[in-house]
């Protein structure tokens, strides 16, 4: 129980002075989001019964390679923005919640890394 | 987390049925929540029949007409029975309006009246509004400016910038907008909310106002201002026709402009 006015509650402790950050980066990686995808979805439905050495060989191409890391990049950043809006919506719980924030975080960026790393070892090593 | 059921002690239970008067021809029935807090019981749903021939047009009317006629014990709020108070806002027929504006003929079937949504009810129609009220004072409604006022004259404004301030003067803070916002279910505590927001862009938009900085660093907090997420439940509710969603991507765009 507490008998805090309720403007003293609503003031809490004050603006956090951050989140436009977040706002544009998540506007960011959606309108990006939309030509790469696209750019993905037919890339990918024109190589369909490709055989692995001329797969390999479109995405060795700068460009396929660049974009490929600027789609994981986006999806993954996105994703990790869009998570952390539905833990702050939804999950309550204080130590709960920040558990949430840093797992999704980490999750986020492990397996941008990780499919990161995949994509250049297909174009650099193969195999 | 967020809980999707009603508590135990708020289940709205079948209340008492109050049937027509005899020689009734055009009857509609209104199902109205009741709570009265010194029972202990749970909220309950009465019905109450009532001739049309017998009634004024609004919903208000028919409320009135059952304290005055019917039940006295029913308890709402209102004052100026034309939309300009803010008084009589409630959720009826499923949508967050004012009683006084809504024609009971818009209504199909039964007429269901609930307070305000998600706010903790004081008695029947009448929610706890203390939240939302301290929420407005902590924008600081009112103009803030360094340059003393002229001793001559009025602080000026241009119809180019006065224009600016429409669709936001407008507001008679009924809160149908913040209590039809999930975002404001769910954090009521730390989101601003639709109403306040608005309240706060229509400071933010005036050009006489010289704190606008200060005003953008205390609305930029991922609760106070981006728990909006667009639902647009605010602009389809607002019974005056305005449009919170817009306003608050208006304060959204301030803040992110002035990174450039």
């Amino acid at each position: 129980m507490t008998l805090r006015s309720p403007l003293g509650r609503v003031r809490g402790l004050g603006s956090a002075k951050q989140g436009v950050s977040h706002f544009w980066w998540q506007r960011l990686t959606a309108v990006a989001l939309v030509p790469i995808s696209l750019w993905f979805v037919v890339s990918v439905v024109s190589l369909a019964g490709a055989d692995y050495a001329h797969f390999r060989g479109w995405l060795s191409w700068p460009g396929n390679t660049a974009l490929m890391l600027l789609l994981l990049f986006a999806v993954f950043r996105h994703a990790q923005l869009g998570v952390q809006v539905v833990i702050e919506d939804y999950v309550h719980d204080e130590g709960l919640k920040l558990i949430g924030l840093i797992a999704v975080k980490f999750a986020a960026l492990f397996f941008g890394v990780f499919a990161a790393v995949a994509l250049l070892r297909v174009v650099f090593v193969g195999g | 987390m967020v809980e999707f059921a009603l508590p135990a002690n708020s289940k709205v239970l079948p209340g008492k049925s109050h049937k027509a008067p005899a020689g009734a021809t055009r009857v509609k029935t209104f199902q109205i929540y009741r709570f009265d807090p010194d029972s202990g019981a749970n909220p309950r749903l009465d019905s109450f029949e009532i001739d049309l021939d017998d009634c004024g047009p609004m919903v208000l009317d028919a409320l009135l007409k059952i304290k005055n006629e019917v039940d006295a014990t029913l308890t709402l709020r209102r004052s100026c029975r034309e939309g300009i108070c803010g008084s009589c806002a409630m959720n009826i027929d499923g949508t967050n309006t004012l009683a006084c504006l809504k024609p009971i003929e818009e209504i199909k079937g039964t007429a269901r009246i609930f307070p305000l949504p998600h706010m903790p009810v004081i008695k029947d129609l009448v929610p706890d509004l203390s939240v939302p009220y301290a929420q407005l004072a902590s924008i600081k409604p009112w103009m803030q400016t360094e340059t003393p006022q002229p001793p001559d004259r009025e602080v000026l404004q241009s119809p180019e910038d006065r224009a600016k301030l429409d669709g936001l003067w407008e507001c008679i803070l009924c809160f149908c907008c913040q209590t039809s916002c999930p975002s404001y279910w769910w954090n009521g505590d730390r989101y601003l909310g639709p109403a306040v927001l608005l309240q706060a862009a229509r400071w933010i938009h005036d050009s006489r106002d010289e704190h606008t900085g200060e005003r953008l660093d205390e609305l930029e907090d991922p609760f106070r201002l981006y728990r909006c997420h667009t639902i647009m439940n605010c602009t389809s509710t607002c019974p005056k026709g305005l449009n919170p969603a817009k306003a608050i991507g208006s304060i959204k765009e301030k803040i992110a402009s002035r990174q450039f």
